[in-house]
């Protein structure tokens, strides 16, 4: 029988959360998270509304207090969830999918086209992304569209440059000699031989991906490129270092929205590092080794017992 | 030798990008700098103006060619157009009042950062098993989790409005005047350590990683044992032997890290007011000053550039296979 959940069970990731009591604080924080952003505007509707005077310390009726604007932060927190992460989400997997493609694709053809694609990801890799996210948005239309466009445009290469890696050690076995004497096209060894045996780099570049993304869009969002008027954990950063919230001591308007952040963003570390362990028996560190062995050690030593003579 | 000019060259490479990416931005992007400045002065501006605006952003007249022909003369001579934020102050002066800010705080940030956590990850690799090497990679790790600006935001909240211990904002006080002074150099130094610690405090974590992981790779290797066998004292074969080795990885991602760096710096910048790079970034973005916003990417690529090189020039030092692949 099998439940959609199955894959919390089976798998490496099954073998990840069983072994592993960081996987499964990640994956609780990141669920939770993702409860959040999934309900979250139901429940608390329109968090843009002013509903008490600006800038109100935490109380009984607002839990973490009032923004500079007097909104709700706790309902701008909860709201704001599903933005954040379905923008991280987005540039993530999008990097992730283009970085695959054009790395494999690079690794598997070798020769000239892999010598111009390499040269073009690492002109991409060497430029800073975030002068030029700014500089492309600028043009753009300000929004959550053109967030996803700026960050996918500067964190594909170094997705690139993962997998091109893995395709060169890849190229020269076997069944890619096989595949390519019956005749199947190079699109078709990239996409249907190769990407399938990725599936744990995949997986890792994917959370790993998706922790730039969050990161990248927060920052960007902070500096005012995007929509302000939406309601994000970015922006509220944005307001609460414009509304002069911290030469008023309100804590709480930055506070809960950085916490926020970097508690997604460390669970999907731990996540993202647990699984790798679990299917990268290599990377296992000494600590899982102890653990393992740690029955079978040997006694510390002792002196050898001197028997006197009597 | 051979190395270090194939790097010349690809930086060439790059910064020609970059360069022509600049100029193509303008004219293939739906937005119009020229557009955006007209309404900023709404009414003010007899419709005709536009065609001379359009014509002194360099937007029109002659074919593609010429015009990029006009802006590469134009860069050379460092004339990067007028900036709309600060009208009618020329880019390239305000690029140059704000670079040293930059370079001081990204490249002093960058040292300390890179010395203080390949340090401690040589200390939590000799002390294995230690408490420190317990807890320290797992909270650097939370630590790092955090973006830039949110702890620069949480030091300004601190300091600046709990404690009143240290100066936030600009780069030195109203009441002292730049000079080579000790009581300026004191000045900066007071505004530039919140800063400093707020960027060194996020991305010092890495290092730490970083330096633990290779070293504790290194230590099981050949050399080290033969080093220890012979009665080498242990904290000799620890610094002289295994970090000088297991150092290389730090010291080649030293040089992506730079453009990390310098977007974190930004940001920090823009949360102390501090006036490089970003704090004009962000007045840029706020008044569609896009002469301002292309210079400044230029300007900070070119610097990421030039210290993607030091990084090279570094590792062939420290790593005599780059030299022998010359020869």
């Amino acid at each position: 029988m099998s439940s959609p959940l199955d894959f919390l069970t089976r798998g490496p990731l099954g073998e990840a959360l069983r072994r592993d009591r960081r996987a499964r604080f990640g994956l609780a924080i990141v669920a939770l998270f993702a409860l959040m952003a999934l309900v979250g505007p139901t429940l608390f509707g329109d968090a843009d509304a002013p509903v008490a005077r600006p800038l109100e310390p935490p109380s009984a009726a607002h839990w973490l207090g009032t923004t500079g604007q007097g909104q709700d932060v706790l309902a701008q927190l909860v709201v704001g969830a599903r933005s954040t992460l379905a923008v991280g989400l987005s540039v993530g997997a999008a990097v992730v999918a283009i970085g695959a493609l054009v790395g494999v694709t690079a690794g598997y053809l070798g020769g000239s086209a892999d010598f111009l694609l390499s040269q073009l990801i690492n002109v991409l890799l060497v430029l800073p992304g975030l002068p030029l996210a700014v500089v492309v948005a600028a043009y753009l239309p300000s929004g959550p569209a053109t967030v996803v466009a700026v960050l996918t445009l500067t964190g594909w290469p170094w997705n690139a440059r993962v997998f091109r890696a893995q395709a060169l050690a890849l190229r020269s076995r076997d069944w890619v000699a096989a595949a390519v004497v019956s005749g199947e096209s190079h699109g078709a060894i990239v996409v249907r031989y190769l990407l399938p045996t990725m599936t744990s780099l995949l997986v890792t570049q994917l959370i790993g991906s998706t922790v730039y993304a969050i990161g990248a869009e927060v920052g960007l969002e902070f500096l005012g490129i995007g929509d302000v008027s939406r309601v994000t954990w970015g922006t509220a950063l944005y307001w609460a270092a414009n509304d002069s919230a911290l030469l008023t001591g309100a804590w709480w308007t930055f506070v809960p929205p950085g916490l926020c952040i970097a508690l997604v963003a460390f669970a999907l570390v731990l996540l993202s590092s647990a699984f790798d362990e679990a299917t990268n028996p290599g990377l296992r560190t000494e600590r899982h080794w102890r653990l393992a062995l740690g029955a079978h050690a040997p006694p510390p030593a002792s002196p050898t017992p001197v028997v006197p003579h009597g | 030798m051979a190395f270090l000019l194939r790097r010349l060259g690809f930086y060439a490479l790059s910064a020609f990008v970059a360069v022509t990416v600049n100029f193509f931005l303008p004219r293939l992007m739906p937005g119009d700098p020229a557009v955006a400045l007209f309404s900023r002065f709404q009414g003010r501006l007899a419709p005709e103006a536009m065609v001379a605006l359009r014509e002194s952003f360099g937007l029109s007249g002659g074919s593609l060619v010429s015009q990029y022909g006009r802006y590469l003369a134009h860069l050379a001579q460092g004339d990067l157009g007028v900036s709309v934020a600060y009208f009618p102050a020329p880019v390239g002066s305000l690029l140059a009042h704000a670079l040293p800010w930059t370079v001081l705080l990204a490249g002093s940030s960058l040292a300390v950062s890179f010395t203080l956590g390949t340090a401690l990850g040589v200390l939590v690799a000799w002390r294995r098993d230690s408490v420190l090497d317990r807890f320290l990679p797992g909270f650097l790790t939370f630590i790092g989790a955090f973006p830039y600006f949110f702890v620069a935001l949480a030091a300004v909240y601190l300091f600046g409005y709990q404690l009143r211990v240290l100066p936030v904002g600009n780069a030195y006080g109203a009441d002292v005047a730049p000079s080579w002074s000790f009581a300026f150099a004191r000045d900066v130094a007071a505004h530039g350590l919140l800063p400093l610690a707020t960027l060194v405090v996020t991305s010092c974590g890495g290092w730490v990683l970083t330096m633990r992981s290779s070293l504790v790779g290194v230590l099981g290797s050949e050399h080290v044992r033969m080093a220890l066998a012979r009665g080498i004292p242990r904290w000799r074969v620890m610094l002289f032997y295994a970090a000088r080795t297991a150092i290389l990885p730090s010291v080649t991602s030293l040089g992506m890290a730079i453009g990390f760096v310098v977007g974190g710096s930004l940001l920090t910048e823009v949360v102390f007011s501090y006036p490089g790079q970003g704090y004009l970034l962000v007045q840029a973005v706020r008044a569609q000053d896009y002469a301002l916003m292309q210079g400044i990417f230029l300007l900070i690529t070119l610097s990421v550039l030039a210290g993607n090189f030091l990084v090279d020039a570094l590792t062939v030092w420290l790593d005599p296979r780059t030299r022998e692949a010359d020869s």
